[in-house]
């Protein structure tokens, strides 16, 4: 357990891998906490949360802002932030113990090469200075030691598979419209070949039009490469082009892990039911509602369930933090479903 | 801004703050005290140094404290005069005449010599010089004869320690030496009493005075300079008129440079290209030799040489940085929807941008002052500045030029280089605290 | 017998010229370039259009901020588009603004008094009546109590407040027309209905005009009765919300619909129809329909050599489309 990235993250002795569990998760976290340290106190941006996700199978992390969503995502990366005040959980992947890695066997095994990221807006922290064909091929030169020839090959496949046209290499990034650069930064994720790729908000800055492209692109991708995708964001219509099952999260904790076809139809946690019922419909009639009030802060979260306070089907039990309950196949943080 | 108080209480957390405020609130306060102790006109007057001012000063005199730092007891100046320490005899003769005698007596305790010696005589009688003699008696009883036959005249000085045939009656030794020394060893005055008398025939109606100045070699708090003038009258009020200078100049030159970039990069077009232009050929022109040139053919007045600084400083690089500042500020959505319900530009620039920017004004000012008191020094030590006022540079520049140094008068040009240093340190204590404090705040603005 | 209409905007053309080293005449990029509607008064309009196609400088235009290079812009049935300085004055204290983000739109060192004092104070509004105006508005838009929120300063609202507070400014001097560029696309999901909501309240409680400019017509067709879609600084449709969403006839519209999704678990498994290539840029736009090189349903020898006129296949519904002729 790492309990302070001020301390040396100690090396277990032996750095075997645990056995790969043939059949088991892809990706498995258990407990997983972020806590940062802010001016006035600990803000808690990830609060125990655990989850499983199956080879080739994608999840969505759906949720509003400040929920934690974007945090978690570092937490598998190990992004960790200066401020950082605690660490802990467990992370395997393919029962692979990430935790115990140190920090450079993290990056040259798992960082890119296995878990890849696609973050919110980065088609616009493109080097400017840089041909594209050089920035999506820097991943591989950094730690894989392949030459700038293999590397280089290797980013004309991924363009390939992404869509770009090959002449597009030798292209500067201002040259690219937004769709192309945002292709050209997925080929950058998918250059070292990752099992899981994240996506946080990879469409919010692009046209309705030229997000369906994407869209397309990422799920033909998946269906080529047989990737899973956790797909972060606040949109929860975008989200279900590619999730197969969905995690929300509210004020830093896992309340609801469901397939997609219950939970885009119907949630159980009361907070998912009011999102979806907050989501605009095109096509069916149904004038979105809003939740009154605000998320608490995750400073001093409140005891108890942490939706409580705005949550038209509370009792009494909820002044006591709930577990997580199995309800089916779904898992769900309410004490409605005690009964499971 | 609310939030203005709630840093103020910040500011004790920065030790290098706090002392430079104490400093910066020493100078204010002798700033603040001076014209009280010693007006403007006073000051100038005294400055000025006409003749008969600083008559019993002496000449580049150390200051007194220097005492503390040698075994010795160095000399004061010493006065006597016939109304309060002098004795008179008079006694008629006849002939509506009367012999006179004055005697000018007086104690010397100092472990060296005097730095000169002078006489005034005073003489209420018009007419022919009247035959006076003058002699000195040591403190051992020895008689010496300063002059037999010294004609008198209304107002006379008498030079003792330039007198040449004193000088070889005394077996070459200068006479403000020879006088004192002690027969046993030349290098030590003789300390005890001392008596200068002076006999004459003068008319009976006829009124004679006299004062003996005995001129110490520490004068004062801060010295002596080559005419005489205490140095304090300069040091204190080169306080203020450093203060008033640099603050108004920097006060000046930050203010106008944020309303005109702020107005240029509004306005655009025309306006903003011609301030640019503007800025960027006055980065060129070098400062000082403008201002040279401008104190030679022009005036020297402190004033207009400020007026000057404060227009030659308005478009330099500072206008550069603020610019691409509002550049960036001018973008913001909230001036649009200004310009939406209906706000003109000049409410846009006061109102809107310029606030945007404002904490950063307060450290940019504060380290502003000691460039421009600096300046001030620096155009007084190149002979250009202004003619009556008492400055530190005026200091500075009669030191060079009477080559302290070279004579060892250490004191005459320290004094006013530690203040000005004190002054630009205790400002840059203040301005790189205050630096630290608003600018990574600027974000929240 | 028509409605007067509160706002009447006929082939109006905003163009920017381009200018090569500072003087040489480079081109124009024609950010409006032939667009005409009108809005009647008490109903709200939506303009819905991705970055390029001209929205946002229409938006501009019309409140004032840029200059028309052609067309007409009757407000209340008086011309505005000359620009005459007491047109401006007058147009500018008639209509208010609603911006996309929140937080930049509010000065970050005023206090919410001061904020929405500033619209009345430009607008020479007698200070007796500012404390009164300011409440009022205050609570219109639910930043209650009052006194509660008239010291703090923006950066101590949620995002939703200072969106609130925005729209209180926009209030503040009594306007006929409410202009809102993607008021919500800033805010989270949650907090989207009640913004639009409130607005549509205040819509109808004073019977104001609003134009909506967005390009997320899921969420906002609740709240509008028309909506204008704009391509390439065109308006390419006209129609009711509810025509456009069950019968969009412009094959431009109909690709932005289809593009939409709904969150409907089964859009995992398909692929979207979209059509390829990407908006055409503003200086040089293709000959004939500007959105040919993209269409599916193209008329070979028409559509790339004439611009279509605008047809009325039913009443009130719009189209600029040879399919329809």
């Amino acid at each position: 357990m790492i309990e302070s990235m001020n301390t040396q993250i100690k090396l277990a002795t032996d750095n075997r891998e645990s056995p790969t569990i043939p059949g088991g998760p892809l990706l498995k976290v258990e407990e997983a906490c972020l806590y940062f340290r802010a001016s006035n106190g600990v803000v808690k941006a990830v609060d125990r949360v655990s989850f499983e996700m199956a080879r080739g199978r994608s999840l969505a992390i759906l949720g509003e802002s400040g929920c934690g969503k974007t945090s978690l995502a570092k937490a598998i990366l190990r992004l960790l932030p200066r401020n950082v005040d605690t660490y802990t959980g467990q992370m395997f992947l393919n029962g692979m113990d990430l935790m115990k890695l140190s920090e450079e066997r993290f990056r040259k095994e798992v960082r890119w090469t296995k878990i890849a990221m696609v973050s919110q807006a980065a088609m616009n922290s493109l080097n400017p200075v840089l041909k594209v064909g050089d920035q999506v091929a820097e991943p591989l030169l950094l730690d894989h030691r392949m030459s700038k020839k293999e590397a280089l090959e290797r980013a004309r496949q991924v363009f390939r598979i992404v869509g770009v046209p090959e002449a597009f290499l030798e292209r500067y990034a201002f040259e690219l419209s937004g769709g192309m650069r945002q292709r050209a930064i997925i080929a950058m994720a998918l250059i070292a070949n990752p099992v899981i790729v994240i996506l946080d908000e990879p469409t919010s800055a692009l046209d309705v039009l030229t997000q369906a492209n994407i869209m397309n692109a990422l799920k033909r991708i998946k269906k080529e490469l047989g990737l899973s995708y956790i797909f972060i964001t606040h949109d929860i219509a975008t989200s279900s082009e590619l999730a197969d099952e969905v995690v929300c999260m509210y004020a830093g904790q896992l309340v609801e892990h469901s397939k997609a076809e219950r939970f885009y139809r119907q949630p159980l946690h009361p907070y998912a039911q009011k999102l979806m019922a907050s989501v605009p419909t095109l096509r069916v009639e149904k004038k979105p509602e809003f939740i009154t009030g605000q998320p608490p802060s995750l400073l001093n979260p409140p005891p108890g369930c942490r939706f409580a306070e705005r949550c038209p089907r509370r009792f009494d039990r909820c002044q006591e933090e709930p577990p997580v309950f199995v309800h089916g196949d779904a898992k769900v943080k309410c004490w409605l479903y005690e009964r499971d | 801004m609310a939030e203005f108080s709630a840093r103020l209480k910040e500011l004790g957390r920065y030790p290098a703050l706090v002392a430079g405020l104490v400093i910066i609130a020493i100078f204010v306060g002798v700033s603040i005290y001076t014209p009280i102790v010693l007006p403007y006109s006073e000051a100038i007057r005294l400055w000025r140094g006409a003749a008969g001012v600083w008559e019993d000063n002496p000449q580049n005199a150390a200051p007194v404290w220097l005492e503390l730092f040698t075994r010795d007891r160095l000399p004061r100046t010493i006065v006597v005069n016939t109304a309060d320490d002098g004795t008179k005899t008079e006694q008629p003769i006849g002939d509506g005449m009367k012999r006179v005698e004055i005697t000018l007596p007086f104690q010397y305790p100092y472990d060296g010599f005097p730095k000169e010696l002078k006489l005034f005589i005073e003489v209420s009688y018009e007419g022919v010089g009247v035959p006076a003699a003058l002699s000195w008696r040591t403190a051992d009883g020895r008689t010496i004869v300063l002059q037999e036959n010294r004609l008198l005249k209304r107002s006379d000085i008498y030079y003792i320690s330039q007198d040449e045939d004193l000088r070889t009656q005394l077996s070459g030794m200068a006479p403000h030496l020879g006088l004192f020394a002690s027969p046993e060893d030349s290098e030590k005055p003789l300390k005890g009493d001392y008596r200068l008398v002076l006999t004459a025939e003068i008319p009976a109606a006829a009124q004679l005075d006299m004062k003996l100045t005995v001129y110490g070699q520490i004068h004062g708090l801060a010295g002596t300079d080559e005419r005489r003038r205490d140095l304090m009258v300069a040091l204190l009020w080169g306080a203020p008129i450093a203060l008033i200078f640099g603050v108004i100049a920097a006060v000046g030159t930050t203010v106008l440079t944020y309303v005109l970039a702020a107005t240029g990069t509004w306005l655009g077009g025309k306006v903003d290209r011609t301030f640019q232009w503007v800025t960027q050929v006055n980065l060129i022109i070098p400062l000082l030799p403008v201002l040279i040139m401008f104190g030679y053919l022009y005036s020297r007045s402190i004033w207009v040489m400020l007026g000057l600084v404060v227009a030659l400083n308005i478009f330099g690089s500072t206008m550069l940085t603020y610019r691409a500042m509002f550049l960036q500020a001018k973008e913001a959505p909230y001036i649009e929807a200004a310009q939406a319900y209906g706000a003109g530009n000049s409410r846009i620039i006061f109102r809107y941008l310029m606030p945007r920017m404002a904490p950063t004004l307060l450290p940019e000012f504060v380290l502003m002052i000691p460039t421009f008191v600096f300046l001030e020094a620096t155009l007084a030590v190149l002979g250009l500045g202004d003619p009556v006022i008492p400055t530190w540079g005026k200091v500075l520049e009669a030191a060079f030029r009477q080559g302290a140094l070279l004579k060892g008068y250490y004191y005459w040009f320290l004094e006013p280089a530690i203040l000005l240093m004190l002054v630009g340190v205790g400002f840059s204590l203040i301005g790189y605290s205050l630096d630290r404090i608003f600018n990574p705040r600027l974000r929240t603005v | 017998m028509e409605d007067k209409a509160l706002l009447s905007v006929r082939e109006l053309r905003t163009w920017f010229e381009l200018k090569r080293w500072g003087f040489l005449h480079a081109g124009f990029v024609r950010a409006v370039d032939g667009v005409s509607f009108q809005l009647k008064p008490g109903e709200a309009i939506t303009i819905v259009g991705e970055s390029g196609s001209g929205k946002t400088t229409l938006l501009r235009t019309i409140i004032g901020l840029a200059r028309p290079t052609g067309g007409e812009i009757l407000f209340d049935g008086r011309r505005i588009d000359g620009r005459k300085p007491e047109d401006v004055a007058w147009l500018r204290s008639h209509v208010g603004f609603v911006q996309q983000d929140p937080y930049g739109a509010l000065a970050p060192f005023m206090t919410v008094r001061r904020i929405l004092q500033e619209p009345l104070a430009i607008n020479k509004v007698e200070p007796s009546e500012y404390e009164d105006r300011i409440r009022v508005v205050l609570e219109e838009v639910r930043l209650i109590p009052v006194e509660d929120f008239l010291n703090k300063f923006p950066h101590m609202l949620s995002g939703g407040q200072q969106q609130r507070l925005v729209i209180a400014r926009a209030m503040i001097l009594r306007p006929r027309l409410i202009v809102a560029d993607e008021p919500v696309s800033m805010l989270d999901a949650s907090v989207r209905v009640e913004i639009l909501e409130l607005m549509r309240r205040i819509q109808q409680a004073h019977n104001l005009g609003v134009i909506y400019i967005t390009h997320d017509l899921s969420s906002v067709r609740y709240f509008s009765e028309r909506v204008c879609i704009m391509y390439a600084a065109r308006m390419v449709e006209k129609t009711d919300v509810r025509e456009v969403v069950q019968k969009p006839l412009h094959p431009y519209t109909q690709a932005l619909l289809n593009a939409i999704p709904d969150p409907d678990p089964d859009n995992a498994a398909r692929f979207k129809d979209t059509p390829a290539g990407e908006p055409p840029n503003l200086i040089n736009p293709p000959k004939g329909c500007r959105f040919h090189p993209r269409c599916a349903r193209i008329i070979r020898g028409l559509c790339d050599q004439e611009e279509p006129p605008e047809f009325e296949p039913t009443p009130g519904h719009f189209v600029e489309c040879w399919l329809y002729k």
